[in-house]
C-alpha cells in the first residue's frame, strides 16, 4: 500500500509541476549573473526567472524588443554606446523578437491582464500603433511629458503614435516614399530621371507607355491584394480611408475614387504589373522585370541587394495626382516608432535614454546611417554631413540628405484604428475594380464591410 | 476474520491504480483543454476591442451571418469541402487498392513516395505551391514551353484558378495520409475473398466495388470525418498559399478568424463565436456522415 501511495503522491507532483511549468517563462536563466551585485539582492533570482526576456526592474537595464539585426536591432545597441558615454553603468537587453511575434505577445499578454512579460521599449510598426493603443490601453506609457521634443520630428510621423492628444511612441526609422528609376532602361526610351521628377500620375501613365512599348518593361510592379500603393497615392493628397472623427470615408471619398481610376488605369495599359507575393516583387525589381518602383525608402535596401546594377538607380519624388486639392508629390509607407510599455518600472531611465540617443543625438544617427541605412525621422540629422554623402548605387547622389527632405513635406493623414480592415476591404475593392467591376459599387461595399467591422 | 476485507481492499486497489494511472492524464486534459474550450464558450458571449469585453448575448452568432467576409469564408470553406474531400477519398481509394495487390513489384517504394507529402510541412508546401503557380514559375514555364500558353497565366490572381490551385494542393498533400488508412484497413480483408471473387470471374473494378469498398466503410466513415474537420478548420493554405486573395476568394474561416484576432483590430468574442459555429459544423457534419455510413444498429 505504502508503494501505492508513493506513485499517486509521485504523479501527482508530476501534474503539479507540468502545470507550474506552463506559467513560468520558457528560458530559465537567471538574470542575475549579469545584473550588478548590487541589485541582484533588491531581485530574488528565484522570483525573477522570466527577467531574461522581461523588463527587469530597478537597475539600470533596459529590456527592449525589435526584430532586424541590420536594421533596428543594430541601432539599438549603437543607442546603448551613445547613452553609455553620461551614463557608463547603463546596459540595454536587446531580444530579437520578429514584429508578428511582437504582436502576438503584446496581444497575449494585455488580454490576460498580466503584462509582467513585456520588455521596457519594444519596437511597433506605425500602421498597428493606434489599434494597439486603443485596443490595450494599459500596456503602454504615456510620453507626452517625457521630455521629448516632438517638435524636432516630421509632423506626419508623429500622428502615426499620438492617441487622443497623447504621445505614446518615440519616431524611429522613415518610411518616406521614393519613386526609383533604372536611368539605363529610361535611357532607352529616350528619358531621364529628371523627366520623372514633380510629375503627375497622367504624366507617368503616358511616359510609362513609351517605356513599355520601347523596352517591353513596365515601370512599377507591386503585390496584387495588397493596397500600398492605393495608400501611398491617398496620403500623397493628405487623404485617407477615414475622416477626423475616425469615421470611414470611401464612397464620398473624391481623391479615393481619382486613386483607384489612376490605380486601374495602371493596370490596364501595362504600366503596372501585379505580382502574388513579396518575393516576386522585390524579384521583378532586381532581375530587370521592372524599370523602377515606387515605396517606402526602405526599399532600398532590397534594391541594394542587385550588386550589379550599381549606379544604374535614381531617386526621385513620386508623381502626384492630377485632380485631388491637396496633391503632394511626398508620401509615407511603412516604419515604425519605439514604445514604451507599462511594464517599464524605470521609465525616468527610459525616456531619458530614448530622449538622448533617437530623439536628440545626431551624431547617433550619424553612425547608425552608412551601415544599416537607417534613415532618421529626426530632421537635424538631415543637416549632417554623413547625410549629404554622395551614394554610389544611386548614381552618385546625395539621396539620404534627399529623402530626409521629402521626409519632411508629407502631408499628415489619419491612419485610424480600423486601418487594416479598411486597407483589405480596398484591396478587395481594387482587385474587383481592375477585373471591371464598377467604383462606385465597390468603394460601397468596402465602407459597409469596414463599418460592420467597426460594429455600426 | 482479515481474509474477507483484504478482498474488499484488492478489489479497492485496483480501482485506485486504475485512478491513479488516469489522473494525471484527465488533469491535464481538463486543465490545458476543457477549461480554454470553456473560457472560449463565454469568451463568445460577450463583445468589445482587445481587453474592454462586456457581455451581449448571442449578438455575435448573428453577426456573423450578416459579415459579407465571413459568409465568403464559409462558402469557400463548403466548396473545398465538396470537391477537394470526395476526390482525395476516392484516389486515396483507388492507390491503396493498386498498392494492395501482392504482385506489384517495388510496392514499399511507391507506399512511401506517395505518402511522403504529409511529412512536408504545411507552410512549407504553401510556400511551394505558390512559387510553382507564379507567373513566372514551373508550371507556367512548362505550359508556356509546351505551347498551351503563349505568356505566364496568373494562377493565383483569378478566383477559380486560385481555388483549383488550393484544391490540388490538398489532395497533394493529405491523399497518402489517408491511402494509409486504407491499406491498414485492407489487411484485415482476407486475400482469399479476393481471390475467389476473381474464380468467380470478377472484374477488378467489381471487386473493388463489391468487396474493398463494403468492407472497408467504417475506415472510409473515419477518414470522412477527419477530412471533413481538417478541411472545415483549414488554415496554412489559406494564409501562405493565395493569401485568401483574389478579393477573398479564397479565404478560409479559420484565416478570417486569425484576421480578427491578431491583424484587424482584436475582436476576441466575435473570434471565439466564429470558432464555436466551426465546431457545431464540424459535429453536425460528423453526425449526419454516422448516420449515412453507419449501418451497424
Amino acid at each position: 500500500m505504502k508503494k501505492k501511495v508513493m506513485v499517486l503522491l509521485l504523479t501527482a507532483a508530476m501534474v503539479v509541476s507540468a502545470i507550474g511549468c506552463g506559467s513560468k517563462a520558457a528560458d530559465t536563466t537567471a538574470p542575475a549573473a549579469e545584473a550588478p551585485a548590487a541589485d541582484a539582492a533588491e531581485a530574488p533570482a528565484a522570483d525573477d526567472a522570466a527577467a531574461d526576456t522581461a523588463a527587469a526592474g530597478g537597475d539600470n537595464t533596459l529590456t527592449v524588443w525589435c526584430w532586424d539585426p541590420a536594421f533596428n536591432i543594430y541601432a539599438m545597441q549603437e543607442a546603448e554606446k551613445v547613452y553609455q558615454k553620461t551614463n557608463p553603468d547603463f546596459k540595454l537587453n536587446i531580444v530579437e523578437t520578429p514584429w508578428e511575434d511582437i504582436q502576438t505577445k503584446l496581444t497575449t499578454a494585455a488580454s490576460s491582464g498580466d503584462l509582467s512579460s513585456m520588455p521596457d521599449i519594444m519596437l511597433m510598426q506605425d500602421n498597428a500603433f493606434q489599434k494597439n493603443v486603443i485596443s490595450f490601453p494599459d500596456a503602454f506609457t504615456d510620453l507626452t511629458a517625457s521630455g521629448i521634443d516632438y517638435s524636432q520630428f516630421g509632423a506626419s510621423k508623429v500622428a502615426y503614435s499620438v492617441v487622443d492628444g497623447k504621445n505614446y511612441g518615440v519616431p524611429f526609422d522613415n518610411g518616406a516614399v521614393i519613386a526609383c528609376y533604372r536611368t539605363d532602361v529610361l535611357e532607352e526610351a529616350g528619358f531621364t530621371a529628371a523627366d520623372f521628377t514633380d510629375i503627375t500620375w497622367s504624366d507617368y501613365i503616358a511616359k510609362g507607355k513609351e517605356v513599355l512599348a520601347k523596352t517591353g518593361k513596365p515601370l512599377l510592379s507591386c503585390q496584387a491584394g495588397e493596397s500600398d500603393v492605393i495608400m501611398m497615392m491617398l496620403q500623397s493628397a493628405g487623404s485617407s480611408l477615414f475622416d477626423a472623427e475616425g469615421n470611414p470615408s470611401m464612397v464620398d471619398n473624391a481623391v479615393l475614387k481619382e486613386v483607384m481610376q489612376t490605380y486601374a488605369e495602371l493596370v490596364q495599359s501595362g504600366v503596372l504589373i501585379e505580382v502574388n507575393d513579396w518575393d516576386q516583387y522585390v524579384g521583378s525589381i532586381t532581375n530587370s522585370t521592372v524599370a523602377g518602383t515606387i515605396n517606402g525608402c526602405w526599399i532600398m535596401a532590397s534594391i541594394q541587394t542587385a550588386a550589379d546594377q550599381s549606379g544604374k538607380w535614381a531617386i526621385t519624388d513620386m508623381p502626384k495626382l492630377d485632380k485631388a486639392s491637396g496633391a503632394t508629390n511626398y508620401s509615407n509607407n511603412g516604419g515604425s516608432s519605439w514604445a514604451v510599455t507599462s511594464n517599464c518600472k524605470n521609465t525616468d531611465l527610459a525616456f531619458d535614454f530614448l530622449a538622448k540617443t533617437f530623439a536628440g543625438s545626431v551624431e547617433f544617427y550619424e553612425t547608425i546611417l552608412p551601415s544599416s541605412g537607417a534613415l532618421a525621422t529626426y530632421l537635424p540629422a538631415a543637416d549632417s554631413t554623413v547625410y549629404a554623402e554622395p551614394q554610389e548605387f544611386f548614381g552618385g547622389e546625395p539621396v539620404f540628405a534627399q529623402i530626409t527632405e521629402f521626409a519632411g513635406k508629407i502631408p499628415t493623414n489619419n491612419t485610424g484604428v480600423y486601418y487594416y480592415e479598411a486597407r483589405d476591404a480596398v484591396a478587395v475593392a481594387i482587385t474587383n475594380v481592375v477585373a471591371g467591376a464598377d467604383i462606385d459599387a465597390e468603394l460601397k461595399t468596402a465602407e459597409d464591410t469596414v463599418n460592420f467591422a467597426m460594429g455600426k | 476474520m482479515s481474509q474477507p476485507k483484504r478482498k474488499l481492499t484488492l478489489n479497492r486497489r485496483h480501482n485506485l491504480i486504475g485512478w491513479a494511472f488516469l489522473t494525471p492524464a484527465t488533469l491535464l486534459i481538463v486543465a490545458m483543454s476543457f477549461f480554454p474550450m470553456f473560457k472560449a464558450l463565454l469568451l463568445s458571449f460577450k463583445t468589445g476591442i482587445g481587453v474592454k469585453m462586456q457581455w451581449t448575448g448571442i449578438t455575435n452568432y448573428v453577426r456573423m451571418f450578416q459579415d459579407g467576409v465571413f459568409v465568403q469564408a464559409l462558402k469557400n470553406t463548403f466548396l473545398y469541402l465538396i470537391i477537394q474531400v470526395p476526390i482525395m477519398l476516392i484516389l486515396a481509394l483507388i492507390l491503396a487498392s493498386m498498392l494492395n495487390d501482392r504482385n506489384l513489384k517495388f510496392k514499399g517504394l511507391f507506399r512511401t513516395a506517395i505518402f511522403l507529402p504529409c511529412a512536408t510541412s504545411l507552410v512549407s508546401y504553401s510556400i511551394i505551391f505558390r512559387s510553382l503557380f507564379a507567373v513566372d514559375g514551373f508550371i507556367n514555364a512548362v505550359l508556356t514551353k509546351l505551347g498551351i500558353l503563349s505568356t505566364g497565366y496568373n494562377f493565383l490572381a483569378h478566383p477559380t484558378s486560385a481555388r483549383i490551385v488550393i484544391i490540388l494542393a490538398l489532395v497533394w498533400r493529405w491523399t497518402g495520409y489517408n491511402m494509409v488508412f486504407y491499406l491498414s484497413g485492407l489487411q484485415n480483408i482476407e486475400y482469399s475473398v479476393y481471390e475467389a471473387a476473381k474464380i468467380d470471374g470478377a472484374s477488378a473494378f467489381q471487386a473493388f466495388r463489391k468487396i474493398t469498398v463494403p468492407l472497408l466503410k467504417p475506415t472510409i466513415l473515419l477518414t470522412a470525418i477527419m477530412s471533413t474537420n481538417g478541411t472545415l478548420q483549414l488554415f496554412d493554405e489559406s494564409m501562405n498559399l493565395t493569401n485568401g486573395g483574389p478579393a477573398n476568394a479564397t479565404v478560409t474561416m479559420s484565416h478570417y478568424i486569425y484576421n480578427v484576432s491578431f491583424k484587424y483590430v482584436p475582436n476576441f468574442g466575435y473570434a471565439a463565436a466564429m470558432s464555436y459555429l466551426i465546431l457545431i459544423l464540424v459535429a453536425v457534419l460528423a453526425y449526419f456522415q454516422m448516420k449515412v455510413g453507419d449501418k451497424r444498429d
